[in-house]
């Protein structure tokens, strides 16, 4: 399948009173039409200013993108202006934030924020703008569009305001979706809600769908495959299968071991100790050897590159090298690994591509 | 990279120390250290607060650089031109400009001669316009130092009745500043200690000390000042109390609801959950994020009233003669304003950069104690 | 909302009837009279005077009287001014008072918020800097040292503008001016933060991810988000204009009500004083309300929750 998106080696930096602030190192990856593709990653692991920057929406400055290439149907995004990135933004690539509360703008009536993109991009005058905002609140699953368009946010409850945001990013049919975190401030019930929603409008629309959270939960739920980043790089990557199945990250690993699951009662949660290093002064080897058990020599002195696993798996750990040593995931991770696994293969060593 | 191959004796496990990973890579700097980093690095505010030291250090020695008294009247030296040596050209040269016009060349030299009183030998006449076409234009330079044949300078001149504006000027700053502290200590004692017992009593207590406030609060603190004015004999203690009459209840007010705010704040009710006592909560919590705002609103306080000092001299509330004020002098060179300039000149500055100097001051102690700014 | 406004007009009353109080009794303690500017009056004249003042009362029947009085407007009888009522003289003068205080509001509300949003649109710029700069140092100079300045440079040296009195448009000129950097200041400084604070929001970057421009983000989406809070300043921006006026008036000549009450002031006039005051009281109350009841038009929150 062609390729929607593919980033290379996107460097994102921030250039505060400290210093420069390297919060995406080197990223790369891909996204294809109808498919979904989940990051993930602890907060700070710069999930959310990748995606951001692709839209360059981080504030500019002090953030900058320092290197790299973002390819959007075979146009970098990244050499851009704000002039033709705005034909761009809500048109071709659309986003969801996070708080349904704080995205819409309190003083607009729900339908003139609707409609504003399309008059912007598709030309449309009032009376076909407004239709289509009715069919949009429709779609999203708003009863009573017709009155409800002429409310405030503040009339809306959490769960309908993150459906008009939804709204709001489909209005043009995006051929790519990026949604930050949307059902982290919402309730269980109602998550599930838009997250179907989402589902369904993807099989309707055939969009590519970047999907930002830190629920493996959400993950397993919504994604064919999955990149999870740590300390602005992505250490490993792979379908969910592969990640959910057969992760070789440490860092994957533990947050596998991390996420409660109803069958594992008994078993311990494993906690992966400390915290994200300081991105002002990144670490010298891997970013995670200072919180994994299994750190070797080598990850204290050279980062290490991506391993090939399989044709879709690949991970960033000197575990992976020949002359590694074989080293098993924790037991608290196995057992959830066991629980879930029926055909992982379980090849220890990987291919260095 | 790619074709490099690593060591293969770097692949061995290390050792790693408990608690290296949580190590904090950036140095701990306690509230009052952090902020005081920030302040630093405003510059604005840096250069706020070298105008106030010099400022209040000219109101405290000014008037001793030289032996003319507030008070020493002498009629024949009055309304001299500011006069430094080495200064002149930024003006202080010690001379009068007029510029005179009128239908002949004549009549110009004329006016411009009785406007210095016809002492010619001391005018330079200089004629910008010889009157062809009917209108003349002269510019007369007049040097009364000169003229009275004075040895001594008066460096900022001196008033109407001949009172050295030097020295009048440092002992108003000093006086005016000496009525703006003294109304922002008692501003601050009094509201703080108001808003503290409301705060931390709460209950019916708090509730009729914010009726009151409520009340307080409706009637204009202009009306409250001019009225208890009238009322009290003129003079500096008047004035102090006219300002602090409703000048606490701002005080009062930020400190009850940051008090109120805090009490109920998630790390003041974790602190006290892990069982720290009150007066830790009190040292720890309370008192660094209430003083940082205390601070501030004096620093606000300050030039607020120096503002409402001059303000009442200026509407005849204000200082009785012959005490200096800013406010008095200021009142005072409004009066000569179109002739003699430099009367108003000099207080007009100094109450300029004492007000912009406490300002910038007060924002840059703002920014700094907010934790939102750090980076 | 209805209910709203009574509630906060019965509010307004209570508060002028204590000021009103205060100030009557303050005045009895004052040691003034009538007699003082004329002390050369036989005794049957005096007494004469004292009874057209109606000073011969026991002061619960003169309190009585100057409420009942005050219900109906009638302020009293000018000491200085023979049998001039101060009601008259108040309204006499309050023409050019009214026409600087509302030039002074609309010029400074209008250029601080403009200056404002420069600021906030080149945030951490060159233009920023300058204006906020411009800002900090209008807010601090008291109005009489700008119109000092004004006074002999523009009007004295350069002669464009007159320099006293009120003959015209080109009178107002100097004393607007000097009145309208306190707001134009503060509007300029309220609008950065506020601005500031509306682009860092949310919905700006929603706004933003829809592909609507800078103008739109900031004039559609920005601008009335960050009006709201404005409003808020514009209470002490009037109040601090009247305190204004008062010496303005004065440095400019204008025969305004502020000329009027420093002239009060100087020859112990206390039915004027007292009129002026409470005239003050009054429109302070009165501005106070018109901003609160001005919040719930402009922001739908407010009035939609008032309406239900």
């Amino acid at each position: 399948m062609e390729k929607l998106l593919d980033v290379k080696n996107l460097h994102v930096s921030f250039d505060t009173y400290g210093g420069e602030v390297q919060a995406v190192r080197g990223v790369n990856f891909d996204v294809k039409k109808g498919e979904t593709l989940a990051i993930v990653g602890e907060s700070g692991s710069g999930k959310s200013v990748t995606t951001k920057a692709l839209m360059q929406l981080i504030p500019m400055p002090p953030g900058r993108i320092k290197e790299g290439e973002i390819l959007f149907e075979g146009k970098d995004l990244a050499k851009l202006s704000e002039k033709e990135m705005q034909k761009i933004r809500g048109k071709d690539i659309s986003m969801i934030f996070q708080d349904p509360m704080t995205s819409l703008n309190p003083t607009m009536k729900v339908g003139n924020q609707i409609m504003e993109g399309l008059i912007k991009h598709q030309k449309m005058n009032k009376t076909q703008a407004r239709k289509r905002v009715v069919e949009l609140l429709e779609l999203v699953g708003i009863p009573d569009p017709e009155s409800r368009m002429k409310q405030y946010p503040h009339q809306f409850s959490g769960g309908m305001r993150q459906r008009v945001v939804v709204a709001i990013a489909l209005a043009c049919n995006p051929k790519l979706l990026i949604a930050d975190e949307p059902t982290t401030a919402l309730d269980v019930t109602i998550q599930a809600q838009i997250l179907e929603l989402m589902k369904d409008i993807q099989k309707k629309t055939d969009s590519g769908i970047i999907f930002i959270t830190h629920d493996l939960g959400v993950v397993a739920n919504v994604a064919d495959r999955v990149a999870v980043m740590y300390a602005g790089k992505i250490v490993e990557v792979g379908t969910v299968d592969d990640i959910f199945y057969n992760p070789k990250h440490p860092y994957t690993w533990g947050l596998l071991g991390s996420m409660p699951s109803l069958d594992s009662q008994d078993a311990e949660l494993y906690a992966i100790p400390g915290s994200p290093p300081d991105l002002l002064n990144p670490p010298k080897g891997d970013a995670f050897a200072a919180r994994n058990e299994y750190a070797m020599q080598i990850d204290l002195e050279q980062e290490p590159p991506m391993f090939k696993v399989s044709d879709t798996h690949y991970a960033a750990t000197w575990l992976l090298h020949e002359n590694a040593p074989n080293v098993e995931p924790p037991e608290a991770v196995k057992a959830r690994m066991k629980g879930m696994a029926t055909n992982a293969s379980s090849d220890t060593e990987g291919e260095r591509v | 990279m790619d074709n490099y191959k690593p060591q293969k004796e770097l692949f061995v496990p290390v050792e790693r120390n408990e608690g290296e990973s949580e190590k904090i890579s950036r140095p701990s700097l306690s509230f009052w250290q952090d902020s005081f980093i920030r302040f630093r690095k405003n510059i604005g505010a840096m250069l706020g607060v070298f105008v106030l030291i010099v400022l209040i250090v000219m109101a405290i020695f000014g008037p001793m650089f030289n032996e003319y008294g507030e008070n020493d009247q002498d009629l024949s030296v009055a309304k001299m031109p500011p006069k430094i040596e080495g200064l002149g050209w930024i003006g202080m040269d010690g001379t009068l400009t007029t510029v005179q016009t009128a239908d002949t060349l004549e009549d110009a030299e004329r006016k411009a001669l009785m406007r210095f009183s016809n002492q010619e030998e001391f005018i330079d006449m200089t004629v910008l316009s010889n009157g062809a076409n009917g209108e003349a234009e002269v510019r007369a330079v007049y040097d009364p130092y000169a003229a009275k044949g004075l040895e001594e300078n008066f460096w900022f001149g001196t008033d109407g009745l001949g009172r050295d504006l030097w020295t009048r000027t440092w002992l108003g700053t000093r006086i005016s500043l000496f009525i703006a502290f003294l109304a922002a200590a008692i501003d601050l004692v009094i509201g703080v200690a108001y808003g503290g017992i409301s705060a931390y009593y709460g209950g019916r207590v708090d509730n009729y000390m914010q009726r009151i406030i409520e009340i307080l609060v409706g009637i204009p603190n202009l009306v409250v000042v001019i009225l208890m004015i009238l009322i009290l004999d003129p003079g500096i203690l008047s004035i102090v109390i006219a300002l602090t009459i409703t000048g606490w209840i701002s005080m009062a007010r930020i400190v009850r609801g940051q008090i109120l705010k805090l009490k109920n704040q998630e790390f003041v009710l974790a602190s006290r959950t892990l069982g720290a006592p009150d007066n830790r909560i009190l040292r720890r919590h309370l008192v660094p994020n209430v003083l940082g705002l205390i601070i501030i609103n004096t620093m606000f306080t300050i030039p607020s009233a120096i503002f409402f000092e001059a303000f009442l001299s200026f509407i005849g509330l204000g200082l009785p003669t012959p005490t200096a004020s800013l406010g008095t002098l200021i009142d005072d060179g409004f009066s000569s304003i179109q002739i003699y300039p430099h009367i108003l000149l000099f207080p007009a500055i100094v109450i300029s950069l004492i007000m912009i100097a406490f300002n910038i001051v007060a924002d840059g102690l703002r920014d700094a104690f907010d934790p939102k700014m750090r980076e | 909302m209805t209910r709203y406004i009574l509630q906060r007009l019965g509010y307004m009353l209570i508060t002028m009837f204590l000021i009103a109080t205060f100030t009557f009794f303050l005045m009895k303690l004052l040691p003034g009279s009538p007699l003082a500017a004329a002390d050369k009056l036989s005794e049957e004249q005096q007494a004469i005077v004292l009874e057209k003042y109606g000073l011969n009362d026991p002061v619960p029947v003169q309190y009585f009287n100057y409420m009942v009085n005050l219900a109906q407007g009638d302020l009293g009888i000018s000491f200085q001014f023979d049998n001039r009522e101060v009601t008259t003289i108040i309204l006499d003068r309050i023409g050019p008072s009214m026409q600087l205080g509302f030039q002074a509001m609309v010029i400074g509300t209008i250029l601080g918020m403009l200056l404002g949003l420069v600021s906030a649109i080149y945030h951490n710029g060159f233009l920023d800097y300058s204006s906020t700069f411009l800002a900090v140092v209008g807010q601090s100079i008291p109005s009489f040292v700008f119109a000092g300045i004004l006074q002999y440079y523009v009007g004295v040296r350069l002669g464009w503008f007159p320099v006293a009195l009120w003959e015209g448009w080109e009178y107002t000129v100097l004393p607007t001016i000097s009145l309208a950097i306190f707001p134009i200041a503060i509007a300029a400084r309220f609008m950065r933060t506020e601005m500031l604070e509306v682009l860092g929001s949310d919905y700006i970057t929603t706004a933003r991810a829809k592909g609507v421009n800078k103008f739109g983000v900031v004039f559609k989406h920005g601008l009335r988000n960050a009006l709201i809070p404005l409003i808020t300043v514009l209470g002490p921006l009037a109040i601090g204009l009247m305190t204004g006026t008062l010496v303005i008036e004065n440095i400019f000549a204008v025969p305004g009500i502020g000329e009027q009450f420093v002239k009060a002031i100087n020859t112990n006039d206390f039915p004027i004083i007292m009129g002026t005051t409470l005239l003050i009281a009054f429109l302070f109350i009165f501005i106070v309300l018109v901003i609160d009841l001005l919040y719930g038009v402009i922001d739908p929150r407010i009035r939609l929750a008032e309406g239900e």
